[in-house]
């Protein structure tokens, strides 16, 4: 440390950065004022609330420890990095009025009569006080900067102040019109985190009708103060300013997004049921409908599943056991397992996969995949043959499948299921092209032999041949019909 | 002293300074920013680089209070925000208590970071978000900041011109800082002739579309972050004798991309389909060359070859891992899949039935894809459609909620808000009409000898490139009507200069622009903008500056809301 401690000394010292030298007194005149100043003004930023952490931290330590990692890093690394890019720029760390606190001035001292708090705080702003170097245009720090210092700053200077990352005082605005017109600058300097730091102000010191009725006229100032308030989750106030500005879906949609804090699954299907009444567009209702009721019906599901798992009666889930709770899974993912699991259920039964299909409306085709992976997956093959065939009212029956033969034989084979099943519906793709490609794909020898025989190809039935195993009845069958021909 | 970084940080900053160079400075640890107890270090100062965002705060905010305060000697803590102070987080932190604890709290401006020679990020994820979502318009004013530093460093730039709303602001804030510091007037002579703005909302399009270069395939598929790319191992592998490929490498390969390796400067703008000859042709070369050690017959010679042999093992080395990563993405665009996909894409692009249900939409969506896959091609398709048709739109939407969860109602509505997504309003699509006048579809395309900017996407030309094309050559005069199909306004502006700085051009001397997209830039439309500075009649250079480098991917993440709850 003592080595840090000299050369602090010296750099406080030899350094053209303003320090607090207190020998000066000019100088000293204005910093004074300038930490009173600052002293009003964090009471806006910060609250008074007495804060025993801050205390020890501020007047414990020598507050030039990092500063001197930080200086230190910069002397050395400026010449470095500067060289490489400009757009890089150097730290802007606190050279600027960093008091030392450990010199024998205390700062508190000079601040007799006031309470501790207040001196700390100005050394926080006095840190601040730093951020112009920082500013791209200003290389060189016009003069005219000090110069304010002694008279209260416009809207506009307080503004520019605060985003060179100074603290400034706003608690001397007073007026609603002087609260607007700051409000109006910073919206003006396009600054967010000036903005925000005069609506968190603003909040603070306005009644929340007037709040809110300002805001309705300055657009882009509520935008900030609406992603502030959902950052900082503070949902009641957020709703009731969406609520005032009669925007209606952006309350209930605010408000759904809340189900995803809740963990509890009962709290969240209440929390969910409450949702439903909410304004949302047209569309928007019918699905926190179904969420709603999706969630309720799983809730009953895991119930019972569980407890047939756990005691162990059910071969089907002793087979095959759960791998996960189907609790807030999606749709699909659901109706999957109840195909998985129920799917012989009675359509009465909430856990029955046809019963699904009614609540949701889930669409033909989704369904038909989806049972069909699930019954695939069991190898259940009389359900996937009975899944694709519908009988009409003569009591013919018919293999039909709403998402194309192709993809049923797609999803069949992807559960290594055996040639005699595969090659039936690889039959019924309609498509020569396609058929024959799958056909050849999966090894359906007798699907590839007719298709060739009622295209007439004799070359391409004759050079299949050599792809057959010698002897095999499909030879037998090529030859057959090569001959008739 | 050690550091706390915040990991999304420790990229950028991996750019401008080297962890040697922090050590000569005395910085003896470096962790990443996670929630718990600090690890111990033997250090008195605890510095914490992190972005100005409240769930950090959170973290930093458990950190400290699990801080042992009976150790000594107790440690300080300091907090450095990049790139700037926030009054919101420092609210938050006053609110859980730990304000107070740290010492220091600065800021470190890190506006633009250099990628490359012609490009400059500010590596802002969130600025897209920010802008056209919650109206935040930091991002730009820090955007405005950086355009000023560039001027102090590179001259005033006498033309300003901008399509958008964003574009529009930016350019006030520039004009409006100039006004207020005019000791900012410097007397460097000016390197940019022309800016130009682009708001990323002008051009929705072309993030959406999958990249055809080689660099926006790489990014595409695995994703590249402050120039470095992570890829499997397996291609890697040293191939020694003996080893069987037993022990394969399970760390991923991270290897730096930039314009550094002459290699990659020669490809990295190629389209993918014309990479392969390149390489084979410099395989050849570099054999040729190696070959040359047996005509070597003097001593003469010999010390000639070898002092060339570093040179040339570099070059074997840069060229054994662009043929492994080619062979990585070969691998997945001659996939089935890809190319479906593109096809999609391509047909949506030159305007084939984009009023309806896309059957290969929805197989993906039945077979659940990744959900921004899906994202992707429907933002796309209404995009192309100038939105859908209402009854196509819920169809979609109930596919999604019904396969991905219904919470994503929530993300669907952000894309919504960021006219990403939404209903056809009037009936009037718009983009046949814009596709036509910027010539945005172009059938003969030559991926291999390009002589136009649409080979980056095969057949599609970037309407923001296109723009900025339009722009130099014969102006924007031409195209009036379709700017004002396009989303916000569009302006000139003028910065005077001293007499003594007004550029005297030459005959033949190229002029240079900057710009500046708000919002993102693909590697795609940065290949694009590289080839009409190269073109030999082009008259016209680009740098290029952004807030992020971007893909549809990591695009249409940034706008779905968060579905894990934070971690606290």
């Amino acid at each position: 440390m003592s080595r840090v401690r000299a050369d602090e000394e010296e750099y406080w010292h030899s350094s053209k950065f303003r320090a607090f030298t207190f020998d000066d007194e000019d100088d000293e005149l204005s910093q004074l004022k300038e930490s009173k100043r600052a002293v009003n003004s964090l009471r806006d930023i910060v609250d008074d609330d007495d804060d025993d952490l801050e205390r020890v931290s501020w007047s414990g330590e020598p507050v030039g420890s990092i500063s001197w990692s930080i200086k230190e890093t910069a002397s050395g690394s400026t010449s470095s990095l500067d060289g490489r890019d400009s757009s890089l720029q150097k730290g802007s760390s606190s050279y600027a009025a960093l008091p030392k606190q450990a010199s024998s001035y205390s700062l508190s001292s000079l601040f007799k009569g006031r309470n501790k708090l207040s001196s700390f705080q100005s050394l926080s702003d006095a840190l601040t006080d730093t951020g112009v170097r920082n500013y791209a245009p200003e290389l060189r720090r016009p003069k005219a900067e000090y110069k304010d210092y002694s008279s209260d700053w416009s809207p506009k200077d307080t503004v520019r102040r605060m985003q060179r990352g100074k603290v400034c005082s706003l608690e001397r605005f007073r007026s609603l019109q002087d609260k607007l017109v700051l409000l109006d600058e910073a919206v003006a300097g396009h600054d967010g985190n000036v903005i925000t730091a005069v609506l968190i102000f603003l909040k603070r010191t306005l009644r929340r009708e007037i709040l809110f009725r300002e805001l309705e006229v300055r657009q882009v100032a509520l935008c900030h103060l609406i992603h502030f308030l959902r950052e900082t989750g503070e949902q009641k106030f957020l709703l009731d300013l969406l609520r005032f500005l009669d925007r209606t879906e952006e309350v209930a949609l605010s408000q759904y997004r809340e189900h995803l804090n809740i963990q509890d699954v009962e709290k969240r299907r209440e929390f969910l049921k409450g949702c439903i009444g909410l304004p949302f567009s047209a569309e928007d209702t019918s699905h926190i409908q179904d969420h709603y009721t999706l969630l309720e019906r799983q809730i009953i599901i895991e119930a019972n599943d569980r407890h047939v798992e756990m005691a162990g009666q059910s071969e089907l889930f002793r087979k095959y056991p759960r791998k996960a709770s189907i609790l807030n899974m999606p749709l699909v993912t659901t109706l999957f397992y109840s195909c998985f699991y129920h799917y012989t259920e009675a359509e009465g039964m909430f856990s029955s996969p046809t019963n699904l299909k009614k609540t949701f409306k889930i669409p033909d085709k989704q369904y038909v995949l989806t049972a069909l992976a699930a019954r695939a997956k069991l190898r259940a093959w009389g359900d996937v043959d009975a899944l694709l065939t519908t009988k009409n009212w003569l009591g013919y029956t018919k293999k039909k499948a709403p998402i194309g033969f192709h993809r049923v034989v797609e999803i069949l084979q992807r559960n290594n299921a055996p040639v005699q099943v595969l090659q039936e519906y690889v039959r019924l793709v309609e498509d020569v092209d396609t058929r024959l490609n799958l056909a050849t794909k999966y090894k359906c020898h007798d699907v590839v032999i007719e298709t060739y025989r009622d295209l007439k190809d004799r070359i391409q039935l004759t050079a299949y041949k050599c792809k057959v195993e010698r002897g095999s009845a499909e030879e037998e069958k090529i030859k057959s019909i090569l001959s008739n021909t | 002293q050690a550091i706390v970084w915040d990991e999304y940080l420790t990229g950028p900053f991996g750019l401008i300074a080297q962890y040697s160079l922090l050590k000569e400075h005395e910085v003896e640890k470096m962790f990443t920013l996670k929630p718990g107890r600090l690890p111990p270090a033997d250090v008195k100062n605890i510095i914490f680089f992190v972005r100005p965002k409240l769930e950090l705060m959170d973290i930093i905010t458990d950190n400290v209070l699990r801080e042992d305060r009976g150790r000594s000697p107790q440690r300080d803590f300091h907090i450095l925000f990049v790139p700037r102070r926030s009054l919101l987080c420092e609210q938050w932190l006053k609110e859980q208590g730990v304000l107070g604890s740290f010492i220091h709290r600065e800021q470190y401006s890190l506006d633009l970071i250099p990628f490359d020679g012609d490009l400059l990020s500010m590596e802002s994820e969130s600025a897209f978000k920010e802008c056209y979502l919650e109206s935040d318009q930091t991002s730009l004013y820090h955007a405005a900041k950086g355009l000023m530093t560039l001027q102090a460093l590179y001259g005033t730039i006498p033309q300003i011109f901008g399509k958008g709303d964003c574009a529009r602001h930016v350019a006030n804030m520039m004009i409006r800082m100039k006004r207020e510091f005019p000791g900012s007037q410097n007397s460097i002579f000016p390197v940019f002739d022309t800016l130009l703005l682009l708001d990323r909302n002008v051009d929705l399009l072309t993030p959406l579309a999958t990249q055809l270069t080689y660099e926006g395939l790489i990014d595409e598929i695995y994703g590249i972050q402050n120039t470095y790319v992570k890829l499997p191992p397996e291609k890697f592998a040293p191939k020694k004798q003996g080893e069987g490929g037993k022990d394969l490498p399970t760390e991923p390969k991270k290897l730096q991309l930039n314009s550094a390796e002459e290699l990659y400067a020669e490809i990295r703008d190629k389209n993918f389909n014309a990479v392969g000859s390149v390489l084979s042709k410099k395989a050849k070369i570099i054999s040729a060359a190696f070959e040359e050690r047996h005509h070597a017959k003097t001593v003469g010679e010999i010390k000639q070859f070898v002092s060339q042999l570093p040179h040339m093992q570099a070059a074997r080395s840069s060229l054994a891992n662009h043929t492994s990563i080619a062979e990585l993405i070969k691998d997945i665009t001659t996939s089935e899949d890809f190319f479906d996909n593109l096809t999609v894409e391509q047909e949506f692009m030159s305007g084939i039935d984009t009023d309806k249900v896309n059957n290969y939409i929805e197989d993906c969506i039945a077979q659940k894809h990744p959900l921004i896959k899906i994202l992707r091609l429907v933002c796309l398709q209404s995009v192309c459609n100038s939105g859908l048709k209402q009854k196509v739109l819920d169809h979609y939407k109930r596919e999604i909620l019904q396969t991905y969860g219904y919470e994503h109602i929530l993300t669907l509505n952000n894309l919504e808000k960021a006219g990403l997504l939404k209903p056809q309003t009037g009936g009037r699509n718009n983009y046949p009409t814009i596709r036509k006048t910027l010539r945005l579809w172009m059938d003969d395309v030559n991926e291999q000898n390009p002589n136009d900017i649409s080979y980056v996407y095969s057949g599609y030309a970037p309407l923001s490139v296109r723009l900025a094309q339009l722009l130099a050559r014969p102006g924007w005069r031409s195209i009036e009507e379709v700017l004002k199909m396009l989303p916000g306004p569009h302006f000139e502006e003028r910065q005077q200069l001293p007499t003594g700085l007004q550029k005297k051009r030459q005959q033949g001397e190229n002029r240079v622009t900057l710009v500046f997209f708000l919002g993102g830039v693909t590697y795609a439309e940065i290949a694009a903008l590289r080839f009409l500075s190269q073109m030999e009649d082009g008259g016209t250079e680009y740098i290029i500056a952004t807030t992020k480098l971007i893909n549809g991917t990591t695009w249409i993440k940034s706008l779905m809301e968060k579905l894990e709850p934070a971690p606290f």
